[in-house]
């Protein structure tokens, strides 16, 4: 009996690996890329599985980059139809992309704020890009203008108008495209105010990228997950520790902890939304032209994705946190990729 | 001579301190293990307690009372004597959005501004309407009538009604304005909100909206899996075992496979997955995100460890056992399989269930070839696309909305459910079929 068992179960094993490894048709859309735009195309996934006759589409969380090289690798079913993304594509991959044969059409979608907040306990950070980069640089200047690793341990040693406590904030890890968002916007905005740093772009474009995205790595910036509602937790139980995270955790949790302002700016809707406040950065999702038409729905997919609906002020993804295009702008996408025009390369550097 | 009578002079006093230090530092010791099992027990305790606390809320589903019509129109006439073809047509035809706002505006007759009734029907979940399509389903007959129906709330206000919202801040910090809160308080009043065991959570697929996510998809999605994983791992783990422990030579070539093999047992798991990536999705062009390369990927990580427990369990079986059979004339083969293996059996099984246990805990080497995705359909087998449990867990902790934190420690409490249970059973096991000799 036993040994029939045995052979029974390798037999399972044969047969069903044998089966499902012949090719097969694919009749739902897949979805690869980043895990901040992943809760939006989730939402508009899931709403298309219900009100249309496709199936719902599958989404994969794998991050910008890893999406990219997905969806780069080459036409044809076994490859994702689409990947999100929450940079643009970048001029590199798309080459890569369309040596391997694959035509990407660019949808933008919207925009996600970076936002830096704190408990509600403790009074609201208002910092400004320059405090941010001085808090949290790897290397700064000293009052000499000279570059020291960075010194300061309480805030009130970055701008004694600051509160006395310690330098604690929680961020997204160097994988993350959160992370790479937030060294570039905010960490190089403020970097980018030391006039000789910024002359420093030219002379060393390099060394001035290694400075101005530079984290320290001495314990005053501790890595949490990148999108983790544990972060919100962590942030109530310590007062003085400040969160980098998306805008749409603020507003879900907009009873336990605050904003604080950037330059000025608190991080709202509108202010996001217009480009006033100073983190922000765009969402985009790409589509594969190949698999326009191929495989059934993708149409149906997008067009329900750029609707009013789904991105607009008041639409359902808008509801999960994604800030809309200007009204204009939403327009003009929409008319655009229901053109199917595939991304010539101009229109990146 | 006079110094060894000294040596053994138990009771001068230098004698009697060096004896109670000793003791102190016995005792001590005792301690330090009372103190590191305490400690232990603590943490697990805050640990389990911290998310069963959380995890309660998530079983359960505030719902509100309506008074739902099904109006004939909507549906093209009365659905009696149609065929099932016709009454999903209908059904797909239908408005239920409609008919829930026509619910709630019978309750709240003075909201008319456009504005305020969108308010209104976002105090209740989107997934409402497929519980209205599901009840015309089973029974086509209730087009025509009114009838009281119990429908889920949306998750913001499920949160404010279990208390890990607080209702009492400012309007804009919380998810709901003034109005609803008012709307909501009347329908409390009048005992139309009340909190259910959840039954999406345990039969529904995931979703992005929390009060209808469920763990059922990702339960079927492991169970999938796990079966792939069985049916690989444990025919050619335990032959292996047999083939090493019974019939190979012990030479230099069996002493590299055997540090090999547990050094296997030791890999990080993502490796598994690359390779998993490499060889069943690049090579094979198996499907990906589904169960099959799932259990072949975990298969792989869990063949070392039922080895290394067959082996075990096959090595403590006597000699005498082997020489007896051999002794009546039975071959090797038979030796093995009717005497040997059977009585190996148990430990080798107990080692099977851990290993498996472990698998299914395992999320690092899914995310490699896909499982690590939003998928609604419950997977129907081996190749649909398919999540399994803990991935389901980080896909919720990952979610911004505020109920996903009860959900996924309501998840788990599932998973963690499973685990035990499967450890209860090798435990079971051991104690019930092993043997000593």
């Amino acid at each position: 009996m036993l040994k029939k068992t045995l052979i029974g179960l390798a037999a399972v094993a044969v047969v069903s690996a044998a089966t499902t490894g012949a090719a097969y048709a694919r009749d739902q859309i897949r979805v690869v890329g980043s895990s901040t735009v992943f809760p939006f195309s989730t939402v508009v996934a899931e709403e298309f599985g219900k009100t249309s006759k496709f199936k719902t589409p599958i989404v994969e969380s794998t991050g910008t980059g890893g999406g990219m090289k997905l969806f780069c690798a080459g036409a044809g079913v076994q490859h994702p139809d689409i990947t999100n993304a929450s940079r643009r594509i970048k001029k590199s991959e798309l080459e890569g992309c369309n040596a391997n044969g694959v035509a990407p059409i660019e949808v933008k979608i919207g925009f996600d704020g970076i936002v830096v907040a704190n408990t509600k306990q403790a009074k609201p950070m208002n910092l400004t890009l320059k405090q941010l980069f001085l808090a949290l640089g790897k290397q700064v200047p000293d009052k000499s203008g000279k570059l020291v690793p960075n010194p300061y341990k309480l805030w009130s040693d970055v701008d004694p108008s600051l509160p006395k406590t310690k330098i604690e904030v929680m961020g997204p890890p160097p994988t993350s495209g959160t992370r790479d968002a937030f060294n570039e916007l905010a960490m190089e905005g403020g970097c980018k105010t030391f006039p000789k740093l910024a002359e420093m772009k030219k002379a060393d474009e390099k060394k001035y990228e290694a400075i101005c995205r530079g984290v320290r790595e001495d314990g005053a910036y501790i890595e949490g997950g990148e999108n983790d509602n544990l972060i919100v937790q962590k942030l109530v139980a310590n007062p003085n520790l400040i969160g980098v995270f998306g805008y749409s955790f603020l507003e879900e949790n907009a009873d336990k902890i605050q904003g604080g302002t950037i330059d000025g700016v608190a991080p709202d809707y509108d202010d996001i939304s217009s480009g006033k406040y100073p983190v922000s950065r765009s969402l985009y999702f790409y589509v594969k032209k190949q698999h326009v038409g191929a495989v059934p729905g993708i149409k149906e997919y997008v067009a329900e994705f750029v609707s009013d609906k789904a991105v607009g002020p008041n639409g359902y993804a808008a509801d999960k946190g994604l800030i809309a295009l200007p009204d204009a702008d939403r327009k003009a996408v929409r008319d655009k990729v229901l053109t199917w025009t595939p991304m010539t390369g101009d229109e990146v550097k | 001579m006079t110094d060894t009578g000294q040596r053994n002079d138990w009771a001068s006093d230098e004698m009697q301190r060096r004896i109670a230090r000793r003791y102190a530092a016995d005792s001590r010791f005792k301690w330090y293990g009372i103190g590191a099992i305490l400690l232990a027990m603590g943490v697990l305790v805050l640990l389990l307690g911290s998310i069963i606390v959380t995890g309660i809320p998530g079983f359960t589903q505030t719902q509100v009372r309506l008074q739902v019509s099904f109006d004939p129109e909507q549906f093209g006439g009365s659905l009696k004597g149609k065929t099932p073809e016709e009454v999903d047509a209908a059904i797909a035809a239908a408005d239920f959005s409609g008919m829930i706002r026509t619910g709630l505006q019978s309750i709240f007759p003075d909201v008319t501004q456009r504005r305020d009734v969108r308010d209104l029907t976002d105090l209740v979940s989107s997934g409402a309407r497929q519980k209205l399509a599901q009840i015309v389903r089973e029974d086509p007959g209730i087009v025509g009538s009114t009838v009281e129906v119990w429908l889920p709330t949306s998750d913001d206000v499920h949160t404010i009604v279990n208390g890990s919202m607080e209702r009492d801040v400012a309007e804009s910090d919380r998810r709901l304005n003034d109005k609803q809160i008012a709307w909501l308080e009347t329908l409390e009043k009048t005992d139309s909100i009340r909190g259910t065991l959840s039954s999406d959570f345990f039969t529904g697929g995931d979703s992005r909206e929390p009060e209808m996510a469920g763990v059922w998809g990702s339960v079927v999605g492991s169970f999938w899996t796990l079966l792939v994983t069985l049916a690989v791992a444990f025919p050619l783990g335990v032959l292996a075992a047999v083939y090493l422990e019974e019939f190979a030579p012990k030479n230099r070539w069996s002493d590299l496979i055997e540090v090999n093999i547990n050094n296997l047992a030791a890999v990080p798991s993502i490796v598994f997955g690359l390779l998993g990536l490499a060889v069943y999705l690049n090579v094979m062009h198996l499907p990906r995100s589904a169960p099959i390369v799932g259990g072949l990927t975990l298969a792989l990580m869990t063949m070392p460890v039922i080895i290394i427990a067959a082996r075990a369990a096959l090595k403590a079986v006597p000699p005498s056992i082997r020489a007896g059979a051999m002794g009546l004339g039975a071959s090797k083969v038979q030796v093995t399989f009717h005497h040997v293996l059977p009585l190996a059996m148990p430990g080798i099984l107990t080692g099977v269930i851990i290993g498996m246990a472990h698998a299914l805990g395992e999320t690092a080497p899914l995310l490699m070839i896909g499982m690590v995705a939003f998928i609604v359909d419950i997977p129907g087998g081996i190749s649909d696309a398919a999540t399994v449990l803990p991935v389901q867990i980080y896909l919720w902790a990952d979610s911004p909305e505020r109920a996903f934190v009860e959900k996924t420690s309501a998840a788990i409490m599932v998973l963690l459910t499973f685990l035990i249970l499967m450890n209860a059973v090798a435990v079971l096991l051991r104690k019930r079929f092993e043997r000593k000799w």
